[in-house]
């Protein structure tokens, strides 16, 4: 089945995930007890879900074995429990041996609101993308999601991805590639480059700078690593000023990513990180959140103009 | 056990016990620990354990994992002498042309996973362990661990969900030799009652002497303990096992010997004179 008739047909993370494993035995479901989106599975999936409670080490050290035997887990946990906690584990037995293990992992970035800084994933992509043969993804929505998974899941290399089940009226190219970004449309005044849940806000952004008669190219960076390199310098190429919006520290992510294909490169741009500098974020309901830390639409529209560069 | 087979696994361990000696030398290794546990994996993989250079891909074959992964050279030294690694390659050892170091690496037939970091393989081998089960196959999955590795709070996890889902597939075989790097345990971080620890997290638990055949072989064909809790063997021995030299010297952890006190190591092993040993103590690694 191609990624794009699963995406056509799937409404959930929960609805395919139950499909790919019933068609496909070698796929086992983990989780170190966060139910919520996979309520459903145990009595379909019996012995192939596996809940170890709250031992993230554990679970992490077993997806390994069982991918040693030729399953391919798929494993849940909060976005810090499954990257920060374990962290060795990931590294050591699931990167040193180059294990297909999926790791999805729940609330990431802003999407933790309310729950303090102990529970804020803001470096999880810099964790993930430093360990060798990890892929990394961050859909921008539901639909987006549900279109990249089946490919993300067929791939021989682990990965780790953001979960995000915000629903969303845009519509995503459902022919996902790994390494391709989503080019939403080229500007040559600025272009958004960001990743996840912030992709919607983005669009605010764009369309309020549209309005001031800017012409402004937005790129749905959803696949991390390996990253689509041809997008980004095709966008520091036609756009004047480059700007990346991540909820996630300004070191290690996406500002970072970009950095790094300019200077692989030998290319010179301006580039405005939108990030978490060295701080967590003010905890909150999302829509606080986004007030308060400047990442609405309207506040990165200003945020974008309002820089100056140096 | 008869006498004959007794001596037959005591003429093997001598020779993976020389293997060690050898290898503690140009770069050194983890010798003291590699001999505690050398009479435990040579009873595994020459006795019990379906594990031989036939079946190394074999899904139904037993597994062994090396979790206190620094005893490496005891496990080279068996898979030299059962045929499964080329006597050769430990020539290469620390040498970049090939992958014999201080801890397991795949690139070394017979070893089914990688390890150093300690706490690790516990929950990897309870995977493989849960898949056996899965598929109804009763490979029987092993995993010697060492007793200062007890520190790591994820092989006690491991305990937990190993007993939540009854494996009993799954041994956790304990190297207790009573030291960690360079303390005794009990000096620094007691685990003392031990056996009722591992009983609490709902395993069934055996304790015998490590270095004794007729014990390994009575505790090990008495497996599995029941039929729904995880299986826990602990096997008392000592660092440094056959060479009284550095035999239980907490200083004696990592051994890097010059040639000539591995000439006397080998004879003190057979016990014709104690070595004088003067090479530098408490090496960092």
């Amino acid at each position: 089945m191609s990624a794009k008739a699963d995406a056509t047909i799937m409404k959930s993370y929960e609805e395919l995930i139950k499909q790919t494993a019933l068609n496909d035995e070698r796929y086992v479901v983990m989780t170190a007890e966060n139910r919520a989106i996979i309520r459903s599975l145990p009595p379909i999936l019996k012995e192939r879900f596996i809940d170890t409670g709250i031992t993230e080490q554990c679970m992490i050290g077993m997806s390994a074995g069982l991918a040693l035997r030729g399953r391919i887990p798929i494993v849940h946990a909060l976005a810090t429990f499954l990257t920060l906690r374990p962290f060795e584990f990931v590294r050591t037995d699931v990167g040193i041996a180059n294990l297909p293990v999926k790791l999805s992992s729940f609330v990431p970035g802003f999407l933790s609101d309310g729950n303090g800084p102990t529970h804020q994933a803001i470096e999880d992509v810099s964790l993930m993308r430093g360990i060798p043969g990890m892929q990394v993804f961050c859909p921008a929505s539901n639909e987006d999601m549900l279109a990249m998974l089946p490919k993300i899941w067929a791939s021989p290399h682990p990965s780790y991805v953001r979960i995000n089940t915000r629903p969303t009226d845009y519509k995503h190219d459902t022919n996902f590639e790994i390494g391709k970004a989503e080019v939403v449309s080229k500007g040559k005044d600025l272009t958004f480059l960001v990743y996840g849940m912030l992709f919607d806000q983005v669009r605010e952004a764009k369309e309020i700078l549209e309005k001031q008669g800017l012409d402004v190219g937005l790129i749905n960076m959803r696949s991390l690593k390996p990253v689509d390199e041809a997008a980004i310098l095709e966008a520091a190429k036609y756009s004047k000023r480059l700007v990346t919006v991540e909820d996630h520290f300004k070191t290690g992510g996406l500002y970072t990513i970009v950095g790094e294909v300019f200077l692989k490169n030998r290319v010179m741009a301006d580039v405005m990180p939108l990030a978490l500098d060295e701080r967590w974020y003010r905890p909150g309901l999302l829509s606080e959140v986004l007030e308060y830390e400047g990442f609405t639409g309207a506040k990165i529209a200003e945020r974008a103009m309002n820089h100056e560069l140096v | 056990m008869t006498t004959e087979k007794n001596q037959k696994l005591r003429a093997l361990a001598l020779k993976v016990r020389e293997h060690i000696i050898r290898m503690s030398t140009d770069g050194g290794c983890f010798t003291g620990a590699s001999l505690s546990c050398t009479d435990l994996i040579v009873y595994l993989y020459s006795e019990y354990l379906n594990i031989s250079k036939e079946n190394l891909d074999d899904p139904n074959r037993d597994y062994l994992f090396l979790s206190k992964g620094h005893d490496v050279p005891a496990l080279y030294g068996t898979l030299v002498e059962l045929g499964i690694l080329e006597e050769a390659r430990l020539k290469n050892h620390l040498k970049t042309n090939d992958h014999i170091y201080w801890h397991p690496n795949t690139n070394v037939p017979g070893i089914e996973f990688h390890s150093g970091s300690l706490g690790h393989l516990p929950a990897v081998a309870l995977g493989v362990a849960m898949d056996c089960k899965m598929r109804k196959q009763n490979n029987k999955i092993f995993v010697i661990t060492g007793d200062g590795e007890l520190n790591e709070g994820s092989v006690w996890e491991t305990m937990l969900v190993a007993s939540a889902y009854k494996m009993n597939n799954i041994t956790f075989v304990v190297d207790r030799n009573h030291f960690q790097a360079n303390m005794r345990t009990e000096d620094l971080i007691p685990l003392e009652p031990l056996a009722p620890k591992f009983e609490a997290f709902g395993c069934n638990v055996k304790r015998i002497d490590g270095h004794d055949f007729v014990a390994l072989e009575e505790a090990f064909t008495s497996l599995p303990f029941s039929d729904d809790k995880p299986n826990v063997v602990i096997v008392d021995t000592v660092r440094g096992k056959g060479l009284p030299s550095i035999e239980e010297q907490a200083l004696r952890w990592f051994c890097n010997f010059s040639h000539d006190e591995v000439e006397q190591l080998l004879k003190e092993l057979h016990g014709v004179e104690q070595a004088i040993i003067t090479s530098e103590k408490l090496v960092v690694r």
